[in-house]
């Protein structure tokens, strides 16, 4: 027989192992995690945050600089989601939010989850972005992706330039 | 001292931005006033109130410059119903029936100083800002409408219809309530409102904007000067738009 401290403590551990695989189920990791994931289109070089902090956070970040902005008029934040937007666009589309295939939906469709700020804001750039991408100059791209998007380890720099350069599109180049 | 410090850096400045990028226009005149701007991350202050004043006897008939350049700038265009299509500034004409005297001049929101519309607001959307400009929060703002029933200038819309490539600075959508900015986006840009940039390209001058606040303004200095008038100024809620003529 178990004593019950052990059993405690073992039933803890299936617990916690449980949580994360739903954790790591919920959070769709990153790009070619295979069947049901996404791309993520358009990364910039460096995210105003941790990858990983970003992808549990953002609408808190988006939240907090919307107020800031509207009721103070606080402008420029790189929290703002003009800001976001102006590096996430998908070159293809100019767009954050159009397809599926954009970055906001890339997540939003797969977690089913309603995102409502692009019934009044705007999902593009103020400008097109190609040849004028803030972060991402030219040639840079796979260099950025291996900082920040958690593919690092897992599979060889040459295929993430690829997928990093597929992701691209060719507007950016 | 400090002071002394910051105008010869200040002037520094201005002079390297100028030279190098070639904005001055004339003696005096720079096409970018950059000792003035807000920096970035920095809150609207108190300090100031932004106005405008209106001088209906240089404001044609017929005109719609501000109308245009509004719509432009913030996207308000037509739906195709005219009924419940938005509108931010309109031009109305007025006639002394006696005299037959007629002007013309355009209406927008005026930015109270105590606003009818954030009194009766639900949940807080309708709000005034610390510069004075009274916006609404679409965030926040249900579409009840209790606002466009308070406000005496008839100066709100409720969008009735959805829209796509909205300005990225203006988010605009259905289902809320909406009014002149006093274009907002662009004050915190050191900019002056589009209607206001329009009535001057036009070489109309019939509309001022400035900081109320600052008593060596041209728009103070003016309303120190002539004799300006609010709209229902019986109502005693100090608005931030006057004007001349009227």
């Amino acid at each position: 027989m178990i004593n019950p401290a052990k059993r405690r403590s073992v039933l803890g551990w299936l617990a916690a192992s449980l949580l994360a695989l739903l954790l790591a189920g919920a959070m769709p990791a990153t790009a070619q995690d295979g069947q049901g994931g996404h791309k993520l289109i358009a990364k910039g070089d460096k995210c105003v945050r941790d990858v990983d902090f970003m992808r549990r956070n953002h609408m808190n970040i988006l939240k907090h600089q919307r107020v800031e902005t509207m009721r103070k008029g606080v402008r420029g934040s790189q929290d703002s989601l003009k800001n976001c937007i102006e590096c996430h666009v998908n070159p293809a589309t100019n767009s954050v939010a159009s397809s599926k295939e954009d970055f906001c939906m890339g997540c939003h469709s797969y977690a089913a989850v309603k995102v409502d700020c692009f019934e009044c804001h705007s999902s593009k750039p103020k400008a097109s972005i190609v040849g004028t991408h803030p972060i991402i100059a030219p040639g840079q791209q796979s260099e950025g992706k291996d900082k920040q998007s958690g593919l690092s380890g897992k599979i060889p720099r040459q295929m993430q330039a690829k997928l990093a350069s597929l992701n691209m599109g060719e507007g950016v180049k | 001292m400090s002071n002394d410090v910051d105008n010869s850096r200040r002037k520094f400045i201005a002079a390297g931005v100028a030279g190098t990028a070639g904005l001055v226009l004339a003696p005096g005149v720079t096409l970018l006033d950059m000792a003035h701007a807000r920096p970035a991350g920095e809150a609207a202050s108190s300090a100031k109130r932004w106005g405008l004043l209106i001088d209906s006897t240089k404001c044609a008939t017929g005109c719609n410059d501000c109308v245009t350049a509004c719509g432009k700038e913030n996207g308000v265009a037509s739906t195709g119903h005219p009924e419940t299509d938005p509108q931010w500034i309109r031009k109305i004409e007025l006639k002394e029936i006696k005299s037959g005297r007629s002007h013309s001049l355009p209406m927008m929101c005026q930015h109270c100083a105590e606003p009818p519309c954030v009194d009766v607001c639900p949940t807080g959307a309708s709000f005034k800002r610390a510069d004075g400009i009274v916006l609404v929060d679409r965030h926040i703002c249900i579409g009840c409408r209790y606002c466009m029933m308070a406000c005496p200038y008839k100066a709100r819309s409720f969008v009735h219809e959805e829209h796509e490539d909205q300005n990225p600075d203006v988010p605009r959508g259905k289902g809320c309530v909406e009014a002149c900015t006093l274009c907002v986006h662009r004050i915190d840009k050191d900019q002056q409102p589009a209607c206001v940039e329009a009535c001057s390209a036009g070489n109309h001058g019939a509309m001022l904007f400035g900081d109320l606040n600052d008593s060596n303004s041209e728009i103070s200095k003016r309303i120190a000067t002539f004799a300006t008038t609010q709209v229902r100024p019986d109502l005693a809620l100090n608005t931030g738009v006057r004007y001349q003529g009227i």
